[in-house]
């Protein structure tokens, strides 16, 4: 285990700290999560924004990257797509992208063609949970990590919501 | 998720799954057409050739939308200004384009099973656009969706398909999908434009057109095809529209809203009055839109299934 439950809590205060630390009221700024697997951290963001520190009309979106990814035809499996929902125009907004694990950048480097569609940004951030050291791809950093992980190959970083998993945890897992 | 076939030739070579999938696919084009962008770069990759050996409008438009929004790279062929009015086959006509590297080939023909023979012959994936009388299976499929988008699901529904039955590829592929996805279906017409035995696929026969629509839920109006009648089917145009055209009045007497369909191209005043085709019950517009939907979930699912030569 990475994270657990009390870890994974500090760790979300002090990204939404950090947030509004940069964001302000958050009046031109809005919260993308990146399907699948970013809306839960999102989500949870916006909640923590909005209860704990008082912040209203934070705008969050849904963003899939399947049609923009780079492995299209590649892998065995065709790609399954997931909803996008964004309902503004993220033209002159400050973006922040906001995923669970960064691994090699290249889901990321599909959001950022994919956001395109919506507007020009004035900015976009990157905020991830875990941040995998050493397996990059391409030169995305986070502007905003809950905890640096260094992790080979043949490992998998598991993150857990008590929404959907039934417990907030980060497990490092041996493939 | 993947697709049973690697070619979609008609409604009746696919599984329940493979509609669910391409509907739930297009769901999410649906969302990517409405957007201020319109485009996605999936497909940049793949060649596609749109092969039109009949005339056709809003199909062969719908076709090239959908894979320009996947960022295909598109080629046209009509065989009005082809070789093939110099003598040459099908065969050699595609595979001298697919020697241009063409991985996909949409095609519409005048003889019914065109594309399934071109499928065994050359080395792309094949869409049929339309074969003869056969089948037009994306037309299906919009249509379906189309009715699962009003109507909130296809199972359990009654639809009745009024008209040409005989000369129509539509109501083939209509058939098929609309009784895969669970619903009951009927046609309606002159009884000379009804094919013989057509209750062998399970579909009842109705020649009072008002007793078929206080049966259905939903009324697919076809085109009267003049183009396709070598004899006369009916007396006049004007009795074909007495006795199966659809106007307000009709409408206004059923003791329900039915949602009414059109394939397009309307005749209007044959097959139906203007005030039903714009009418809010008619969904005819919406199936045009959801049309290049459903092409991008097809062609979008039929490329992810062709891999590169070099693996």
């Amino acid at each position: 285990m990475l994270l657990n439950a009390t870890e994974v809590s500090i760790a979300l205060n002090r990204l939404a700290c950090q947030l509004i630390e940069n964001h302000d009221d958050f009046s031109n700024t809005v919260l993308i999560g990146l399907q699948p697997r970013g809306i839960y951290l999102a989500n949870r963001l916006k909640t923590l924004l909005q209860e704990k520190y008082g912040i209203e009309n934070i705008k969050l979106g849904y963003l899939d990257i399947t049609f923009y990814r780079d492995d299209f035809r590649r892998s065995d499996k065709p790609l399954e797509a997931n909803k996008t929902k964004i309902n503004f125009i993220v033209e002159d907004k400050k973006v922040v992208f906001i995923d669970d694990v960064l691994y090699t950048g290249r889901s990321i480097r599909a959001g950022l063609t994919a956001i395109q569609s919506f507007g020009r940004p004035l900015e976009i951030e990157l905020l991830t949970l875990i941040d995998r050291r050493f397996s990059r791809h391409l030169p995305i950093q986070p502007d905003y990590r809950g905890r640096q992980v260094d992790a080979i190959n043949d490992e998998k970083v598991k993150v857990y919501w008590k929404e959907n998993d039934g417990e907030d945890a980060v497990y490092l897992v041996k493939n | 998720m993947e697709l049973s076939v690697n070619h979609l030739l008609g409604i009746k070579y696919i599984t329940e799954d493979d509609i669910q999938l391409i509907f739930n696919t297009a769901d999410h084009f649906k969302e990517v057409i409405n957007r201020p962008i319109k485009k996605v770069p999936s497909l940049r990759d793949i060649t596609i050739a749109n092969l039109f050996f009949e005339n056709s409008t809003r199909t062969k438009l719908s076709f090239e939308l959908a894979e320009k929004r996947l960022s295909a790279d598109v080629i046209n062929f009509s065989s009005s200004s082809s070789s093939v009015a110099k003598g040459e086959t099908l065969i050699d006509t595609v595979n001298n384009i697919l020697s241009m590297k063409v991985d996909m080939v949409v095609m519409r023909h005048p003889n019914p099973g065109a594309g399934i023979f071109l499928s065994k012959y050359v080395d792309a994936s094949i869409v049929n656009a339309g074969d003869g009388a056969h089948e037009h299976p994306t037309q299906a499929l919009l249509d379906a969706y189309s009715i699962r988008e009003k109507l909130g699901d296809v199972a359990g529904k009654k639809v009745v398909i009024i008209g040409d039955i005989l000369h129509s590829r539509v109501a083939l592929s209509n058939i098929f999908a609309l009784q895969k996805l669970g619903a009951e279906v009927q046609v309606c017409g002159p009884k000379t434009l009804i094919p013989k035995h057509i209750e062998k696929l399970g579909v009842g026969v109705e020649t009072n057109l008002l007793k078929a629509l206080a049966w259905c839920d939903v009324a697919n109006m076809l085109r009267v095809q003049s183009e396709r009648m070598d004899i006369s089917y009916f007396p006049t145009t004007r009795e074909y529209t007495q006795q199966f055209g659809l106007n307000r009045k009709i409408l206004d007497s059923l003791d329900k809203e039915i949602v009414v369909m059109h394939p397009g191209p309307i005749n209007r005043g044959v097959e139906m009055t203007s005030d039903v085709a714009d009418s809010k019950q008619s969904i005819i517009l919406e199936q045009v839109e959801n049309g290049v939907a459903i092409r991008m979930a097809v062609i979008y699912l039929l490329a992810s299934k062709i891999k590169h030569h070099e693996d």
